[in-house]
């Protein structure tokens, strides 16, 4: 009986898929499998990839290419005076796909976006633990708890979130992948058949594609939503053909296996350009890669020896052997392609006399400290080993031995956090709403101490300013203000701004129109392929 | 015979009692937090830290963490992934097709060149076939499978365009799963490109795989060959007259058999650990590739089931193995 279902399913299939062989097919070599098609709980951006930027829409989307806020499923939004009030006015007639397991009775309605927010956040409600061991690690991460306060339904396409203090960078929240918006109707559907694990290997959403199939770490397959709210996409069918490992992915595009893949390895990137039948785009990512001074430990509590460690260094040698010409030397803490950055900033020059000076000025001698080093690659910092040798060799030339420290990746950050860390630590960060206040505020406000301050700095002056900056909603003010705190940083200098990344996305020349994303996110609503 | 059988059984609860101990323990002497890696660059704050750890029952004593997970596996309870929340043993099922389906086309292609070439090295002692076969033999058994499937791939997928670079099957063949094994169900679904395709797409990690276990093999059947050609029975056959032919097929190859058995069980563990290399290399769905996945994303649940069902089926075979063993050899059951 099983196996004459399974055939059923077969002939069914092979009808639907017969239907599109000239179809145009855009193939992605990606660089891991999903946990699972559900943005809420997951937090990789392969994840996001395959479920949230294909599958679903948010209330905001950021522009494509950049980080500001457009509107999404939601078609305006009016933010009250006091900055405590969001209310959304929902586009009317979006419909969710319609798959061989959910066929929507109806459109998209406030029902949806409040359920698509009160699982993660209400713990009583049904799908909060829908599955086994789930946990809502983006909602928790952004501090939604803490500011939300209420999800009221107006009518049936406006919604109403009111919160408990103003914080302008919720808008920007509401466009991340956790955010996206999940049908209540089909959520309700596997209820009341008891089958909620459907919800995160089953996926329906309003988005550009529509889920077809996942061979579980092969292939994913999806399908142009044809009734999408923006208007059909020119590809009809997308396919994530999934390849570990980058040297790989790279054979597999040059040999037209793919079309378009994922983080080359930097040693591919030149052979990748010289081939005719590719391209390859490149643009700085949306991070920092950073060094924490430790600024309640002497001497690093003396601003004038984190300058003298900072001048010290010789940046640009470091970025060029560390980032292999992958990188660009960081002055401020926020990316080049952020709205609010300071191109006005001068960084701490490169002098090893001032800062024997400086360290001397200070009755500093003889200075022996901790010098950590991650002990992985990670795209704001592909190569800390390297990174700790030199700047050992560079504080050694005026007088500082450095010890370098490393312990596997989740213990480094765990002991890197220690409010009383000896050292400089090496670390960094890749935005994740291409707010400003995702980079100051998580990094390096008070509150952040024992999480995410790896300096254990707090400055009154900067926490004023990036704190005023989230109660104001005008980007001008916020600007102004955002200004004052990379001033305040490169005075203070809790941290040696070491570099930003650039990211590579080699492709085919028949692929057209795809845009890179600050945020590291891989869409292709926008994109074509040539016959 | 029955005997024989049921004392292998009875020796194979120890050895499983303490593979669950294993890797049980395993994971856990790896540094790293399964918690914290879930959690990604925000990190959790200590509170909700201790509310996931009594979620995921980390709070509790070693031991009883451990009674727990025997206590699951005995009502047929492999736990849950932390990644993706499904049941490990519906995971191990779903990809376990994929590395059975390369595993064997890795073992046929050992099998198939590893005793000929094992035989005529033994019959031309000495000469140059001898001198090249085991000399690539030794080299094909000390191969990084790593460097050997990169290049590989580089020169019959790159270069020469020859073979599919990785994967199972080309993108265009989508029919449903069946068995899991890719060569079955392209015939199932009435595809018989899909079936060549798939074929295509086995040819180098099969390959890859299938070094160790040929260079093994070819090694031990010579040894065995030439112990057995010295015997006096051959010797006499050969002095009756026997066709030479006869004497290394039958009388000679039939004895040479039994210790090269031996060694195609063994082998069937060395696959399971290339696999984890040849699968990752490949873009292969099976289950080598997912126990490195897991062991990076700290999954404790599916490592330390995982390798319990990889040690089991290894055990498995084995246990065939040394019956077939005993059928080819009734002394074996004697002793």
């Amino acid at each position: 009986m099983h196996l004459m279902k399974t055939l059923l399913a077969a002939t069914a299939l092979v009808a639907v898929m017969g239907g599109s062989v000239y179809a145009k097919q855009l193939v992605f070599c990606s660089e891991a499998s999903p946990a699972h098609f559900d943005p809420g709980p997951t937090t990789g951006g392969n994840d996001f990839d395959a479920s949230s930027r294909t599958i679903y829409d948010r209330l905001v989307e950021f522009e494509h290419g950049g980080t500001a806020v457009q509107p999404g499923l939601a078609e305006s939004w009016e933010v009250s005076a006091d900055g405590l009030e969001y209310t959304f006015k929902l586009r009317p007639g979006v419909k969710f796909h319609t798959t061989s397991y959910f066929t929507p009775t109806r459109e998209l309605n406030a029902d949806d976006v409040i359920f698509s927010l009160e699982r993660q956040w209400k713990e009583d409600n049904p799908w909060n633990k829908y599955l086994e061991g789930i946990s809502w690690d983006y909602f928790q991460g952004m501090d939604m708890p803490k500011f939300l306060k209420s999800i009221e339904k107006v009518d049936d396409l406006t919604v109403k979130i009111t919160l408990n203090e103003p914080n302008a960078p919720m808008l920007a929240n509401l466009g991340m992948d956790f955010a996206s918006i999940v049908s209540k109707e089909y959520a309700d559907q596997l209820a009341a058949s008891g089958n909620l694990a459907d919800f995160s290997n089953k996926p329906v959403g309003t988005g550009a594609f529509v889920f077809v199939d996942y061979q579980t770490d092969a292939v994913i397959r999806y399908q142009a939503f044809a009734d999408y709210w923006r208007g059909k996409v020119a590809i009809d069918d997308l396919i994530f053909a999934i390849t570990t490992d980058p040297a790989v992915r790279a054979q597999k595009l040059k040999a037209g296996e793919c079309d378009i893949m994922s983080y080359p390895a930097p040693a591919d990137i030149e052979g990748l350009k010289a081939d005719t039948n590719l391209q390859v785009m490149e643009q700085e990512g949306l991070n920092i890669g950073y060094m924490s001074y430790n600024t309640t430990v002497a001497p690093m509590d003396n601003v004038n020896v984190r300058k003298a460690l900072s001048m010290a260094i010789n940046k640009q040698a470091l970025v060029d052997a560390v980032y292999q010409g992958a990188g660009q030397a960081a002055k401020n803490l926020i990316p080049p392609t952020m709205w609010s950055y300071d191109d006005k900033i001068v960084d701490t020059a490169y002098d090893p006399e001032g800062a024997k000076k400086l360290l001397a000025d200070a009755g500093v001698s003889g200075l022996t400290l901790d010098l950590w080093a991650m002990p992985v690659s990670r795209p704001y910092n592909p190569n800390a080993q390297r990174a700790a040798e030199m700047i050992q060799a560079d504080w050694a030339a005026v007088g500082v031995t450095a010890n370098i420290v490393t312990y596997e990746w989740t213990e480094y950050r765990e002991r890197g956090k220690q409010k009383d860390r000896p050292g400089a630590f090496q670390i960094g960060w890749t935005g994740d709403n291409g707010d400003p206040d995702n980079f100051f505020a998580t990094l390096f406000s008070c509150s952040a101490i024992g999480v995410s301050n790896y300096s254990s700095w707090c400055n009154d002056d900067f926490e004023k300013v990036i704190q005023d900056a989230k109660k104001v909603s005008d980007p001008a003010e916020r600007t102004a203000l955002y200004t004052k705190a990379q001033e305040i940083f490169k005075a203070e200098e809790p941290a040696l701004t070491m570099a930003h990344s650039k990211v590579f996305m080699p492709m085919n020349k028949r692929v057209l129109g795809y845009t890179m994303d600050p945020l590291g996110i891989h869409r292709f609503d926008n994109v074509d392929v040539t016959e | 015979m029955l005997r024989f059988i049921l004392q292998k059984l009875a020796l194979i609860v120890p050895t499983i009692i303490g593979i669950t101990i294993a890797s049980f323990a395993f994971i856990r002497l790896l540094p790293g937090d399964p918690i914290l890696a879930m959690a990604g660059q925000h990190g959790v704050t200590p509170e909700r830290y201790e509310i996931l750890k009594e979620q995921f029952g980390y709070n509790l004593p070693i031991w009883q963490q451990y009674f727990n997970y025997v206590g699951g596996i005995l009502q047929g309870n492999f736990g849950i992934s932390l990644a993706t929340k499904r049941p490990v043993i519906d995971e191990f099922l779903t990809l376990f097709p994929a590395t059975v389906e390369l595993a064997l086309f890795a073992m046929l292609i050992a099998v198939a060149l590893g005793i000929p070439a094992g035989i005529f090295a033994a019959i031309k002692r000495g000469s140059w076939f001898d001198q090249i076969t085991m000399g690539v033999a030794l080299t094909g058994y000390s191969m990084p499978i790593f460097w050997w499937g990169l290049l590989l791939i580089i020169f019959f997928s790159g270069y020469l365009g020859w073979t599919p670079v990785s994967g199972r099957i080309a993108l265009n063949f989508f029919f449903p799963r069946i068995t899991g094994f890719m060569l079955i169900d392209s015939l199932l679904a009435g595809k018989p490109d899909g079936f060549i395709s798939a074929l295509r797409h086995l040819i180098l990690p099969a390959i890859v795989l299938g070094t160790i276990p040929l260079a093994v093999i070819a090694r031990q059947t010579r040894s065995a060959m030439l112990e057995v050609l010295g015997e006096d029975y051959v010797r006499t056959a050969r002095a009756k007259g026997l066709d030479p032919n006869r004497v290394v097929g039958v009388h000679a190859f039939r004895n040479a058999l039994i210790p090269v058995v031996t060694t195609i069980g063994l082998q069937i563990g060395l696959l399971m650990a290339g696999a984890i290399l040849t699968e990752t290399i490949f873009s292969w769905p099976g289950i080598g590739k997912w126990m490195i996945d897991s062991i990076s994303k700290r999954d404790y649940v599916s490592v330390q089931s995982g390798l319990l069902l990889i040690a089991l089926i290894v055990m498995a075979v084995n246990l065939i193995v040394d019956i077939l063993y005993a059928v080819i050899n009734p002394r074996i059951r004697v002793q």
